[in-house]
């Protein structure tokens, strides 16, 4: 990102910030996905927001968004009313599935100078610093080769990274992304994490959905944990724990317990935690593994079809 | 040979029709781009027979025809975008329920009070014999649409294409779409006073879905799509000279003749490339 650009200084006053006070979301259906969340960020940060699946991780997104209105408590992002920080071009939003007509006559450079609409005069006459940001971001997630391919003309992880990119470009103070890795190569994963840390340190605040719990603990300094409700939230070292998440996950976490001739060929008393919902397992070594393991439990190595243990 | 082919340029009613017609022409083709893509394109059809209630209300109430045949236009298109956003009924369907309903109101008003409007002249348009008044109001309202949709057609775009972002950098969606209707009614009905419903139907639907075959960028499918709007009309407005009346006719053959030359020939989305294609992965293997 180029910060100083000219058309970045009319985001850079407001303070990037997300409240969510006492918010209950509910669809036409009647579910209520979210009741009584509350949960702050401020500047100069990434959010982890996990739980399992359906406990309302994107309805939360959506409703940071105003897509949906809560039927109870407040959202409030940089000190203002969602649509009020829309209008001032604050956030950028990545969903979890794009709802776009992927035949649209759009090439991928097209897309992502999408995002620098909020940035652009009337007309939308990109100027030289929107070009520049479109560049920086399609190099980001390594899609400049693909720039000129019409949208529909690209793999799934290509498309992701092109609505990754967008949000790049758009450069908003709030960054919400609703499982930006899911199906995402590794080396693109990596490339986006530096970037989002990238930022962090200047100050912009961005609010991640993931099923990755292993890599959380990298790049996340804060964490919500979330189930339909807020479970826990604070600093990723004393929320991100093996209690908060069971409370959260209950069933749905796999957790293996390697230990003895798994890990070691000589005779070493650790053992290693490893807790996953789904992709890349969360690892712990030694003092959290409390109990014993049943006797003569030779569980293989994680990604060779393990034995689980299901926690409840 | 020379002065026979000048000769059009001689009458005043011709060279009228001309420009009037290029005019509707180019309008009618900006529109066709945004919806040949959210599958409206049937939706120029419904809104010439939706405005028939106007019409006849207007006529109940003396007052001027295209001011009942406007309102109850728009009144149909605002009609079809709220039953889409309220239920999940699909495109074609929404369309079919409105626009009969209409045309059945506006029939029941026909039968209950005839009118002297002739349905015919609404289907048919008569380009050749406009009036100047006519010829005034059809002028404002493509100019003013043109102007606006040049101005917007960015945010349409990314309206039509992704109503999330549109909203992510503080565009209004909704009042995007009900601008995008009212300036599809206004137009509708002033094509619809010159070159008649029929016409109306092929200029909202052929040359977007002409330029769709031929390009992959939104800006240059306007650029076509208009382009070709403009010089179809105004030659098949020119042609109607030697043919003596059947301009609306004249104008649906070239832009269908341009549409099959596109589709046989188009360098990407052609039947050729196609084969071409297809024929290019056989024969490394062989
Ligand atoms: N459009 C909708 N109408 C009705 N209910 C919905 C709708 N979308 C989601 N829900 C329900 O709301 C709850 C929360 O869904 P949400 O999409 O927020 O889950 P999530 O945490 O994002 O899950 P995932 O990890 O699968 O993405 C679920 O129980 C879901 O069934
Ligand atoms: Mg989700």
């Amino acid at each position: 990102m180029k910060p100083a650009s000219a058309a970045d200084l009319r985001t850079a006053g407001p303070t990037p910030s997300i409240v969510v006070s006492g918010v209950t979301v509910r669809y036409a259906n009647g579910v209520t996905a979210v009741s009584d969340a509350s949960f702050a960020l401020g500047p100069g940060t990434i959010c982890a927001l996990v739980g399992i699946n359906g406990s309302g991780k994107s309805t939360i997104f959506k409703t940071l968004m105003g897509f949906l209105k809560p039927a109870k408590g407040m959202v409030s992002i940089a000190g203002m009313e969602v649509r009020d920080a829309l209008k001032r071009g604050l956030v950028a939003y990545v969903p979890q599935a794009e709802e776009v007509d992927w035949s649209f006559p759009v090439l991928v450079d097209d897309v992502v100078m999408m995002g620098r609409y909020g940035h652009m005069n009337f007309l939308r006459i990109p100027a030289k610093a929107d070009r520049d940001a479109v560049d920086d971001a399609l190099a980001r997630v390594n899609m400049l080769e693909f720039r000129r391919r019409q949208i529909g003309e690209l793999s799934g992880g290509q498309r992701k990274r092109v609505f990754l990119a967008r949000a790049l470009a758009q450069g908003g103070q709030v960054i919400l992304l609703d499982e930006p890795f899911t199906g995402v190569d590794v080396k693109t994963e990596d490339a986006i994490v530096g970037l989002m840390r990238d930022l962090r340190s200047e100050g912009r605040l961005m609010l991640v959905s993931t099923h990755n719990l292993g890599s959380i603990p990298d790049f996340c300094d804060q964490v919500v944990i979330i189930n339909q409700t807020v479970m826990a939230a604070g600093p990723t070292e004393t929320t991100f724990t093996q209690d908060n998440l069971q409370k959260a996950f209950g069933g749905a976490l796999r957790h293996f317990r390697l230990g003895g001739s798994d890990l070691h060929d000589d005779a070493d008393g650790r053992r290693v935690t490893v807790i996953t919902d789904d992709e890349r397992p969360l690892v712990l070594y030694g003092e959290r593994d409390r109990e014993k393991l049943a006797g003569g439990d030779k569980e293989g190595i994680a990604r060779d079809n393990p034995k689980s243990e299901r926690q409840t | 040979m020379i002065a026979l082919l000048l000769e059009p340029f001689g009458y005043q009613y011709m060279v009228k029709a001309i420009w009037v017609s290029a005019l509707v022409g180019g309008v009618c083709a900006f529109l066709s781009c945004y919806l040949m893509l959210k599958g409206w394109s049937l939706m120029g059809d419904a809104l010439a027979h939706a405005i028939v209630p106007g019409v006849a209300l207007a006529y109940l109430l003396a007052l001027p025809y295209a001011v009942g045949a406007f309102l109850s236009g728009i009144l149909a298109a605002l009609a079809m975008a709220l039953v889409r956003v309220r239920t999940r009924l699909r495109e074609d369907a929404v369309i079919g329920i409105v626009f009969t309903t209409f045309f059945a109101i506006g029939l029941l008003i026909v039968s209950i009070s005839p009118t002297s409007v002739n349905v015919q002249s609404i289907v048919l348009g008569n380009i050749l014999g406009i009036s100047d008044e006519d010829v005034v109001q059809v002028a404002i309202i493509a100019a003013v649409s043109l102007v606006i949709l040049v101005g917007r057609w960015k945010d349409m775009m990314l309206v039509f294409f992704d109503e999330n972002q549109a909203r992510a950098v503080g565009l209004s969606p909704t009042r995007m779409k009900i601008l995008f209707f009212v300036l599809l009614s206004a137009c509708t009905v002033a094509a619809l006073q010159t070159v008649g419903a029929c016409l109306v139907i092929a200029m909202v639907v052929t040359p977007g879905a002409t330029a769709y075959l031929l390009t992959d960028r939104f800006g240059r499918l306007i650029v076509i799509a208009v382009t070709m709007g403009v010089v179809t009309s105004a030659v098949g407005a020119y042609a109607s000279y030697f043919l003596d009346g059947s301009t609306g006719g004249m104008i649906v053959v070239l832009q269908t003749v341009l549409f099959l030359l596109a589709f046989a020939f188009a360098p990407k989305h052609g039947r050729l490339a196609a084969r071409r294609a297809a024929g290019a992965q056989v024969e490394p293997a062989v």
